[in-house]
């Protein structure tokens, strides 16, 4: 009786390898497929490991303290100015935005009725916005804002364009953020006596929180990167941070265009994309945080 | 749906309880701002389309449309302007991108959403979108000082269709594998399950069942990708060459539509700037059809 069992469990382990064997043989065609598939994930991985490392690997002997010095010529190429108008440029870009961005999505979320002609207009609007290619918004900042206006190329020209670049990202999420917003949440603030506006203030858009700050972490990542938008609107100047809202100033994306452009040398390029990267890789890990809360939030 | 409550009902018509004169003054005052905020978005579209057409269309009727689109110099010093070159050069390098970025992002996204371990998946996912968040710029950079040495040592030739593509297909990689990625975890387990039991092996039920349900979206995720390649401009501008030619091979190097924008705009006046509006009236066509094309087949997509 035992050694029937155990030749039974044997029988079974072995016919379980054979099986293994005979799939190998009888399905060629899964086992490649198989190694496409692991070998992609492998191969896109590697990828971007080496996109990454390159920069690191050529960029951080590169970094050296005249690179951080206040002022920029062809001696230091000190990036800082750069750095500064950069954080500049994310600031008044948000400022003016975010209220557009925001003010837009409790419309049509709270205030429009779904079926409105309106609405339909506004979210192809914002779909053909999204689809834009950069170099199209910098074309159109270029003759409204820098020759249209008179304003030349300024920091402001480069704001009101990256403001149409953001404006559908933050459309976007802050949309999405306050319709996953229960509406339980809404019913409660007007059971309470509330009106629309404080409950669009004081609930629905605290409640949304994580969502809009994804929707903005993002847009910080689309005004540091932008570079095809600002070289005909914001320019290409740099000597020293002025802070000047209508002189020309370039961002830390412009610059590194800008040292390719000018056929300056690639170490200090390279020193540059390492800053650009520390940028990527600090707004990613905060988007990361952000949808980790926001799924946190509304699992249960 | 859940919105036509009957607070909601109630909320449209204004009947809130709360409904003192100076209460109605602020809700209705703040419904009217919210709506000019909302059509700063539609106000935006039509400036720039408007922009576009008067500043471009005067110079293509002086060039004439025909000699433009299919006219094959660009010599601004000789007022003679033909964007066929870039036409070309755009649309060889964004197939390039497609053929070389799309096969590998289709795969990574199968692999993602059907064979990773869980701990691959906890370290892969990031460094996507690590790779979708990196600015084009460094992407550019890399490719100039990577991939255009290999080429040229390789192939003897460095910039052109090849670098470009290359570089644009790993830059659409990371969004074409996330929306993929998306579309094929939305269909329904039952279909995979369905193939296994019919004896399937795990491969053949990932791609003859999962894969073709997905297809909608998977579609949308390579128009997506065609969108990206067709308007990137930093980037290509560092590796394609940038010469006004109609290409001959792979590795000769090529104009994009965008490039010509980019390059020529600091110095462009009088009818070489309306030339070069008209070349982003061009774009503008050609991203607009792929815009159309994403539209339909997320319409085709929702009702399946």
């Amino acid at each position: 009786m035992k050694t029937a069992i155990g030749g039974a469990a044997v029988r079974r382990v072995t016919g379980k390898c054979a099986g293994l064997q005979r799939r190998a043989l009888a399905h060629p065609g899964s086992v490649i497929l198989r190694m496409l598939v692991y070998g992609a994930g492998i191969l896109t991985a590697a990828l971007c490991l080496f996109l990454v490392g390159t920069v690191l690997v050529r960029g951080i002997p590169a970094l050296k303290p005249s690179l951080f010095a206040f002022t920029s010529n062809s001696e230091t190429l000190s990036m800082l100015p750069s750095v500064f108008n950069t954080l500049e440029m994310i600031f008044l870009t948000l400022l003016i935005a975010l209220p557009v961005g925001l003010g837009t999505a409790v419309y049509l979320t709270e205030y429009a009725s779904r079926a409105s002609r309106l609405v339909s207009l506004l979210r192809m609007a914002v779909e053909t916005l999204q689809g834009l290619p950069s170099v199209l918004f910098g074309l159109f900042g270029y003759l409204l804002f820098v020759t249209a206006f008179g304003w030349g190329y300024s920091m402001m020209a480069g704001v009101l364009t990256l403001v149409l670049i953001i404006l559908p990202v933050l459309i976007r999420t802050a949309e999405e953020a306050i319709l996953s917003v229960p509406d339980s949440y809404r019913e409660g603030s007007y059971a309470l006596g509330a009106g629309r506006l404080r409950t669009v203030f004081r609930v629905i858009l605290p409640a949304a929180l994580p969502g809009i700050l994804g929707g903005v972490v993002l847009s910080v990542g689309r005004i540091v990167g932008e570079t095809a938008a600002l070289i005909f609107t914001a320019g290409t100047a740099v000597s020293y941070f002025t802070g000047d809202v209508m002189g020309a100033g370039r961002t830390l994306a412009v610059h590194l265009y800008a040292l390719w452009n000018e056929g300056l040398s690639t170490s200090e390029a390279y020193a540059t994309a390492v800053i650009l990267l520390v940028f990527a890789v600090v707004i990613n890990a905060l988007s990361e945080y952000l949808t980790g809360k926001l799924r946190k939030r509304y699992a249960e | 749906m859940t919105r036509d409550t009957v607070t909601a009902r109630v909320l449209r018509k204004d009947l809130h309880p709360r409904g003192g004169i100076s209460h109605r003054v602020t809700e209705g005052v703040s419904r009217i701002l919210f709506l000019l905020f909302a059509c700063v978005s539609i106000l935006s579209v039509l400036t720039i389309v408007l922009f576009l057409l008067v500043q471009g269309v005067p110079a293509l009727s002086e060039i004439g449309v025909t000699e433009f689109l299919f006219g094959s110099e660009w010599r601004p010093s000789a007022d003679i302007y033909g964007v066929l070159t870039m036409v070309v050069g755009s649309l060889s390098v964004t197939a390039g991108a497609i053929i070389a970025g799309v096969p590998l992002a289709l795969l990574t996204a199968i692999f993602l959403a059907r064979f990773c371990p869980a701990p691959f998946y906890r370290v892969l996912k990031p460094v996507l979108r690590l790779m979708a968040g990196i600015p084009s710029v460094v992407y550019g950079f890399f490719g100039l000082t990577v991939i255009v040495p290999i080429l040229y040592n390789v192939f003897g030739s460095g910039k052109g269709i090849l670098s470009a593509s290359v570089l644009l297909g790993m830059m659409i990689l990371p969004t074409v594998a996330e929306v993929s990625e998306n579309a094929l975890r939305a269909v329904p387990g039952s279909y995979y399950e369905g193939a296994l039991a019919l004896g399937a092996t795990p491969e053949a039920g990932v791609f003859s069942v999962v894969l073709p349900a997905a297809r909608p979206g998977v579609s949308a995720a390579i128009v997506l990708g065609i969108g990206r390649a067709i308007g990137e401009a930093t980037a290509v501008v560092m590796v394609a060459g940038n010469q006004p030619v109609l290409p001959d091979g792979l590795l000769s190097g090529v104009r994009t539509l965008t490039a010509n924008i980019v390059l020529e705009m600091s110095y462009a006046a009088d009818l070489h700037l309306g030339a070069l509006i008209a070349t982003g009236i061009v774009l503008f066509v050609f991203v607009l059809l792929t815009n159309v094309a994403l539209a339909a087949l997320r319409h085709t997509g929702r009702q399946k």
